[in-house]
């Protein structure tokens, strides 16, 4: 394991100090070392938070920010932040108009924002939650509440940050960041395992040669492995899996996203999605928007997430709006 | 006729079968150490179908409260508070939850009844609550390979033990083997929830280390409620 580290038992301290000392103007901290808040005021409208493990980057902090999430909870990496941690986040950005927890679908995530609420409850914050599912190779679409949250949570929250910067009160961000999600679906593929730092060695086995079909963020078990194939071919594959899960259709419009995985040259994605629009535009699909880097990576394994939104008119105008943050700025 | 006399209880049956609300930092400290002399191997039965981590988030977890709490004198209430606290504030992850949960509902149900000495009743009711408010936050249920597997069949032992009037005593014996058993039943089963789920029939042949840790603390529990109650000067 090569790495440029101190302790990895601090490697997400040390990883926060960075990140607060060289976004100050985007970022800054809070009470909790823990909890990252937006620069910007948040006074007047409803308040977007969202939180997770650690070793997504840019995710989760790095979509807080103007236009976008207001606070985020961070836990250890790969591990869901404390209770208390989702706790401050709503405390630290809430102005009483409510707070809107946009987060994926993860036991541990799930059960500490429950409890967050709870306690947020008795200090009289309103707390309303959107739990991201857009990873169709997690489960079969008869059980989508069991699917994981993936990229599609970074569509989750330009549409609900618009919207809350544009004044839409509790009910109408949940609403939309929900419709949101519910018109996003993803799919990830592995071509080598992740290291936890503090473990040393990969947790899980792709062979050379192979990848990983379906593959989750955390390294979750994919749907198949199979020998290594050509970009063409792995785009067909990833658009075979969430093109019919929606299903997105000849005539649609879409906001695609295609993140590496975090070891993955961003060349690489330029390639694969050069093909993924080969595929689209045969099918009559337009790509209104496109987002091509590394948005939700998984530490340092290599491969690549598709993540496809189908637009209409009102999240058109959401995806739209201009936003500024470490992991996406639009003007 | 006279033995039924109220000096009688009190000397006798009643007064063995109750430990004192006061009495709580000997058995929360007994919780801390069945934890911390089994960090090495949570942390290695986590490590078969896990990330390996849960015997290293525990230590941290109680150790910490240790530290902040353990010099002073607690109600055993309001010590299962302290604890919830800081696993719920520190740990983060689904463990923090999970026991924050189960020793907060404890707390909470143990404060409800308002009594300092506490029975057979009064701990199978915590543990009742307990149970409940786990439910309320996890889908897991029994067969799932989880620490449900071990805290359902004692909270069943206890129940039983309650109604046929064994004696608190004789139903803490029995709760330890429930608790063993439950935690061993976990090994033949196929994970459903959590990070092992994911592994499917692989997950199969090994121990849930959560219901592992679960066991440690219920025996801890079982076995110092045990010593107060036998003590004969409390």
């Amino acid at each position: 394991m090569q790495r440029i580290m101190n302790d990895p038992d601090s490697i997400v301290d040390e990883m926060l100090e960075g990140f607060l000392k060289s976004h100050g103007d985007i970022v800054k901290r809070t009470e909790n070392s823990r909890v990252v808040r937006t620069s910007c005021s948040t006074d007047g409208r409803v308040a977007i938070v969202t939180g997770g493990g650690s070793g997504h980057k840019p995710a989760f902090v790095g979509y807080c920010g103007e236009g976008l999430c207001d606070a985020a909870a961070v836990g250890e990496i790969c591990t869901s932040p404390a209770a208390k941690a989702f706790l401050d986040a709503f405390t630290a950005v809430d102005s009483g108009y409510g707070v809107a927890c946009l987060y994926g679908n993860y036991s541990g995530d799930n059960m500490n924002v429950k409890m967050a609420v709870k306690m947020a409850r008795k200090l009289g914050i309103t707390v309303k939650t959107v739990i991201a599912n857009d990873d169709v190779a997690s489960a079969p679409e008869t059980e989508r509440e069991k699917r994981r949250g993936v990229a599609g949570e970074i569509f989750m929250w330009k549409c609900g940050g618009a919207a809350a910067s544009m004044g839409a009160d509790l009910d109408e961000v949940i609403r939309i960041a929900q419709k949101a999600i519910d018109s996003t679906r993803s799919v990830g593929i592995g071509l080598s395992p992740c290291t936890l730092p503090a473990v040393g060695h990969p947790n899980f086995v792709i062979e050379s040669g192979t990848m990983e079909v379906g593959i989750g963020h955390h390294g979750e078990p994919g749907i198949a492995v199979c020998p290594l194939e050509d970009a063409r071919s792995i785009a067909k594959r990833m658009c075979d899996i969430v093109l019919p899960d929606l299903p997105f259709a000849s005539g649609d419009e879409v906001a695609v996203l295609i993140s590496g995985l975090g070891a993955t040259p961003v060349m690489e994605l330029y390639v694969l999605f050069n093909e993924i629009e080969n595929i689209l535009v045969g099918k009559s699909i337009r790509i209104h928007r496109s987002y091509v880097g590394n948005y939700f990576t998984s530490l340092d394994m290599m491969g690549a997430s598709l993540t496809v939104m189908k637009l209409d008119d009102e999240l058109r105008k959401l995806i739209d709006m201009p936003c500024r943050s470490v992991g996406l700025t639009q003007c | 006729m006279q033995v039924c006399g109220p000096d009688a209880v009190l000397k006798g049956k009643l007064r063995m079968e109750t430990f004192r609300n006061s009495q709580g930092k000997y058995i929360l400290l007994a919780m801390v150490k069945g934890i911390q002399d089994n960090k090495e191997y949570l942390g290695d039965v986590d490590g078969l179908i896990g990330d390996g981590d849960h015997g290293m988030n525990m230590n941290k977890g109680f150790s910490l409260f240790e530290k902040q709490f353990g010099d002073q004198e607690m109600l055993f209430s309001e010590g299962l508070g302290d604890l919830a606290m800081i696993l719920m504030n520190e740990i983060g992850g689904s463990m923090g939850p999970i026991y924050g949960t189960i020793f907060t509902e404890m707390q909470e149900y143990l404060e409800k009844t308002g009594s300092e000495s506490i029975g057979i009743v009064e701990f199978t009711g915590a543990l009742k609550a307990a149970l409940a408010g786990l439910y309320t936050i996890v889908d897991a249920r029994p067969g799932d390979k989880t620490l449900v597997d071990c805290l359902s069949p004692v909270v069943r032992s206890m129940e039983i033990s309650a109604e046929k009037g064994e004696s608190f005593t004789e139903a803490l014996t029995q709760m330890k083997v429930s608790a063993l058993c439950g935690r061993d039943s976990t090994k033949d089963l196929i994970a459903k929830h959590g990070r092992s789920s994911r592994l499917g029939e692989r997950s199969r042949g090994v121990l849930d280390a959560g219901a592992c840790s679960c066991c440690i603390i219920l025996t801890a529990m079982a076995d110092s409620i045990s010593a107060l109650l036998t003590q004969e000067d409390v």
